[in-house]
């Protein structure tokens, strides 16, 4: 009996201790960045530790983060998903002009959240059904949703929302226990997404498909109708995110979320999503997010062109992707 | 009673005859090697057993009852499991996941129907102790051998109590003491009762564990005898119509 007490021993053990584990992970290595940024700025400049500022950069970063966590869920199962910028003016606009009709927040908000569910299922059926490239699909729905926005729109500024007018800039724009609700809201659905990932058959279906599809298929896992879902959750996420938006900034216009889906990719990436698939985390995307968030503001604040940030989220797509290059090539991973 | 029996099948596409009037029976815990050149008919003849196509003619019976497989899940439903060459395995999963994968056991938390991990842990563990295996459940499958990874996916052929293992290529592309690691598991396989049906093109490997060798060529079964009464040569011969059929 002590023998098969031993075995299991070595069975149920791990191999490695808590804290190689931890330094392993790439989304820890992320934030030390990030700490390390924000670091240098609070001795750089007297602006970045200020509470407006870092008001302003928990809030920014929090619609980065929702978009990211549905994002992540599609890269791990092996797509990608080009049109969040597009579903998130659709759903922003969607709610915009329901309430500026007279309509409760309510109303707006289901709304707004059924279209953006209808864009991900248009997207998740034509990928996983007729078998098409997500970034082919992807790439002609992020035209699609924003032309349709301009049209529900007639590509005008939305700025009076009705009855529910106060409420959605309170949502949107607001704060509880000093905490910017887009914030909350972001720490709520990275803490569902994380649980669901982990704990879920559809989690463990969703990075089986990314880490093999054909094997997924061969078991009798459901891999239509998971990868619909997936699909259907990303918009979910640029859907609320759009909604929350509106409220922040108090109007609409139709270029909002315009190329958001690059920050949102690097964001995933950089927090240890493997565009390859079968590899993410719902913590490493926020991570992700926070990080470029506090770079792009840095760069504000320390007086450098706007005109650079595209330079800087483009080359860390580009340097987190190599990174994992570099560890596959070395064997490690 | 033989665990599976073919009575002639024959599969043609088109003009083309796959299968020609093949015959022969499977007992409980055997394990039959199943040889030819390529082209002779032997991932047909699988595909058969397998239910991912029907045959044209003839019946198959599991247990001495008459089968008709529409789909796989028919076959897997009968309690034939099939061990793909390419193993349908995900590398980015645990060994135990992997065993478990598209049949997880879940238990109610809240609203939720969670992921019984402590479930899965434990069967696994019993399922490589059963195939005599060093696999450990919680590890990832990329960081494993090729042996392991096939230990992974017979387990999976445990964890649904089949009856008939079907195995195409498993030591195909492995290391040397990786190949006795997976023979060791067919014979493990063999000795609960479950009967393996091996296809392979290495000869040493399908004496080395088969009690059985059947032969195809062009579609024909050339041979069927005790793997004792046969040799290599024999084999080869069977296999390559030097030898008309024994």
């Amino acid at each position: 009996m002590s023998n098969s007490s031993l075995s299991d021993a070595i069975n149920n053990s791990e191999h490695r201790s808590f804290i190689s584990r931890i330094a392993s992970q790439q989304t820890f290595w992320v934030f030390v960045a990030a700490l390390l940024a924000c670091i240098a700025l609070t001795l750089m400049t007297d602006t970045f530790a200020t509470e407006r500022n870092l008001f302003n950069v928990t809030r920014n970063f929090a619609f980065i983060g929702i978009v990211a966590l549905g994002m992540t869920a599609v890269i791990a199962s092996g797509g990608i998903d080009l049109s969040v910028g597009s579903t998130l003016v659709i759903s922003a606009m969607t709610v915009s002009v329901t309430m500026a009709s007279g309509m409760p927040f309510w109303a707006g908000c289901l709304l707004a959240l059924g279209v953006s569910l209808v864009v991900g299922a248009v997207n998740g059926v034509l990928i996983a059904y007729a078998k098409m490239p997500s970034f082919v699909v992807t790439l002609g729905m992020l035209s699609i949703a924003r032309s349709l926005a301009m049209v529900l729109s007639n590509n005008k500024m939305i700025y009076q929302f009705g009855p529910d007018h106060d409420f959605l800039l309170w949502l949107g724009g607001g704060s509880t226990f000093g905490l910017p609700h887009p914030l909350i809201i972001l720490l709520i659905l990275a803490a569902f997404t994380s649980f669901a990932f982990r704990w879920l058959r559809w989690g463990q279906h969703l990075f089986a498909i990314g880490g093999n599809e054909q094997a997924a298929v061969l078991t009798g896992i459901p891999v239509s109708r998971v990868k619909v879902s997936v699909y259907m959750f990303s918009a979910l996420m640029a859907g609320i995110a759009g909604i929350l938006e509106v409220g922040w900034l108090g109007g609409v216009t139709t270029n909002l979320g315009q190329s958001m889906e690059l920050s949102v990719i690097a964001a995933s990436v950089i927090g240890g999503a493997n565009l390859a698939g079968g590899v993410g985390t719902a913590f490493g995307a926020v991570i992700g997010a926070l990080l470029i968030e506090v770079i792009r503001n840095s760069l504000i604040l320390l007086g450098i062109s706007t005109f650079w940030q595209g330079t800087f989220v483009g080359s860390f797509i580009i340097i987190a992707v190599a990174f994992d290059r570099f560890r596959q090539a070395r064997g490690y991973e | 009673m033989s665990v599976l029996e073919l009575k002639n099948i024959s599969k043609n596409y088109g003009a083309i005859q796959a299968l020609n009037g093949v015959s022969l029976t499977v007992e409980p815990g055997e394990v039959v090697g199943l040889m030819g050149d390529n082209g002779a008919g032997k991932s047909t003849l699988v595909k058969v057993i397998a239910g991912n196509f029907a045959p044209s003619s003839g019946e198959v019976l599991i247990s001495g009852q008459t089968v008709n497989f529409h789909k796989p899940l028919d076959a897997q439903r009968a309690g034939i499991e099939v061990v793909y060459q390419d193993l349908a395995i995900c590398n980015n999963l645990s060994a135990a996941s992997n065993v478990f994968l598209g049949r997880e056991p879940t238990r109610q938390f809240g609203p939720f129907q969670i992921v019984d991990y402590k479930h899965m842990q434990n069967r696994a563990v019993e399922l490589f102790a059963r195939l005599k295996s060093e696999t450990r459940p919680r590890d990832l499958v990329k960081r494993m051998s090729g042996g392991q990874r096939q230990a992974v996916a017979i387990a999976r052929a445990l964890l649904t109590d089949a009856r008939i293992v079907l195995m195409d290529e498993p030591t195909a592309a492995i290391s040397v003491r990786q190949v006795a690691e997976v023979l060791n598991l067919i014979r493990q396989l063999s000795e609960q009762g479950i009967a393996v049906v091996l296809i392979s093109h290495r000869m040493p490997d399908v004496f080395e564990v088969a009690d059985k060798v059947i032969v195809l060529r062009r579609g024909q079964l050339v041979a069927s005898k005790n793997a004792s009464d046969s040799s290599p040569e024999e084999v080869t011969g069977l296999i390559t119509g030097a030898i008309e059929a024994a």
